[in-house]
């Protein structure tokens, strides 16, 4: 088995993250083109539907990263009150030529670590009191590198737009089930044809379903990423491997987390992988899978 | 007809290939001398510790002159260097008094324990931190730099523009030296 370098990992977590945006495009037109086909409705409702979706996930754009500093009890921290962590923060900022985000620290002494922002000039990375208590300082760069690198591939706004297509899938879902219910109800109304019909009927189950799969491989995959291109920042990847050990390990629950939030910590707060239907809805993948590839590179 | 039309586009085509390739080059070639000041900064965020430095030891090590004078000198040296070459010296001429500094600050046990020391000490030990980051930086955008020059069909266009490669930034031949631990002495 080859050695797998760095620069290998960061364009197959690339690449695969083109594919699995692809098929979700073609995913949402067939969708789209099936159900305005047994409905019989014209393209003009579906753009209805889209500019829907789009305005209710504008809100989630500009605000949810205040909104997530909230819920999870952050408070931003100046350079006097942790020097150590907020010059991890600078340095690895200036081997990525980034600017700085805000940082902010969580009172919980469960570890862990969570990134937010639209673009990196408007950003956020946020750790909990015991990972700094907990983790040394090469684990610690690990983890900073980690989060540095969602923002820095801009992983919040990808995150956010297969969220909207998600939105848009199930929103039609339900919208097509609404309609065809009170067509079904007035034989005159009916305008679609027979096999659309039965199609649509199958899709709004099934849609929504492999639309939430596709988001949850979108995620894992962005993970990955994070991973690699923190090895190429901080040149140690042993550091994060190490320090993913000691999250995972950690027993202690994170009190802040709960499922809304759980997707963007740097381990899953809410363990559970063990059976395959909750490892293909993961938003993060195994942590042995993390390490080994990280310890290979 | 159709032929013509059809070399009018590859002709547009080449054209805005060479726009496109032209326009990211000088971007690559940008961003390796804007990494290459910020090395710069992180060298005068040094040379701007010392001063404080300087004083601090020299508040509980008042007879050491000689190691005070090599510092001070080195550092004047370092803010007045220009070119690449002069700033790479000034630079080793100022860590190697800076070691000998701390070799004195060794006997002075109230020195090491003093706040100020320490927290100085802490700052120089960062800067040295951000200098090695700011280094790994310019290092990335070079290579990202030549490798656009080196690639194919960029290296048929590179000469005609004049672009050429940069240099990594290297350690020097003291310091990738195996250092000596000498117990004896």
């Amino acid at each position: 088995m080859e050695q797998t370098s760095v620069y290998n990992q960061i364009e197959s977590n690339k690449q695969r993250t083109y594919v699995i945006m692809t098929l979700f495009t073609v995913l949402v037109v067939g969708v789209v083109w099936v159900f305005s086909q047994a409905l019989g409705w014209g393209l003009e409702s579906i753009w209805i539907a889209v500019g829907f979706t789009l305005l209710m996930n504008l809100f989630s754009y500009y605000f949810s990263d205040s909104l997530v500093l909230g819920l999870s009890k952050a408070k931003q921290i100046k350079k006097e009150d942790h020097p150590t962590l907020f010059r991890t923060v600078e340095n690895l900022c200036i081997a990525s030529g980034m600017t700085m985000p805000k940082v902010y620290i969580i009172e919980d002494s469960a570890p862990n670590a969570f990134a937010t922002g639209r673009d990196p000039k408007h950003a956020s990375v946020a750790i909990t009191r015991g990972l700094l208590d907990k983790l040394n300082k090469l684990e610690l760069e690990g983890v900073i590198g980690h989060e540095l690198s969602h923002i820095r591939n801009y992983d919040t706004r990808l995150m956010i737009i297969v969220s909207v297509l998600v939105g848009l899938v199930a929103l039609l879902a339900d919208w097509f089930l609404r309609a065809s219910w009170y067509q079904s109800r007035s034989e005159e109304n009916r305008r679609g044809s027979g096999i659309y019909i039965i199609l649509a009927i199958i899709l709004s189950i099934l849609a929504p379903l492999i639309a939430q799969a596709i988001r949850a491989a979108v995620s894992r995959r962005r993970e990955f990423l994070a991973d690699a291109s923190s090895a190429l920042l901080t040149r140690y990847p042993d550091g994060l491997a190490d320090a993913l050990l000691k999250i995972s390990q950690d027993k202690e629950p994170l009190e802040v987390a709960n499922r809304a939030t759980a997707h963007l910590y740097i381990v899953n707060p809410l363990k559970d992988y063990t059976n395959w239907l909750n490892k293909l809805f993961s938003t993060h993948p195994p942590i042995e899978e993390r390490v080994k590839i990280l310890r290979a590179m | 007809m159709t032929i013509f039309l059809i070399f009018l586009g590859l002709v547009l085509l080449t054209i805005l290939f060479i726009w496109f390739l032209y326009n990211s080059l000088v971007t690559a070639k940008m961003r390796v001398k804007e990494s290459w000041s910020g090395i710069d900064v992180q060298l005068k965020r040094r040379a701007d510790l010392v001063p404080n430095l300087v004083e601090t030891i020299k508040a509980y090590a008042k007879h050491e002159k000689g190691v005070f004078e090599n510092v001070t000198k080195a550092r004047s040296a370092l803010v007045s260097a220009g070119a690449p070459e002069q700033l790479a010296q000034a630079n080793n001429q100022l860590t190697s008094a800076l070691k000998s500094l701390f070799a004195v600050a060794e006997a002075y046990p109230e020195l090491k324990a003093s706040e100020n020391f320490k927290s100085l000490q802490d700052e120089l030990s960062d800067t040295e931190s951000k200098i090695a980051y700011a280094r790994q930086f310019y290092n990335s955008n070079v290579l990202d730099y030549n490798t656009k020059i080196q690639i194919f069909p960029n290296f048929l266009l590179t000469n005609m523009f004049g672009f050429k490669q940069e240099e990594f930034f290297q350690a020097s031949g003291e310091e990738r030296e195996v250092v000596k631990v000498d117990f004896e002495k």
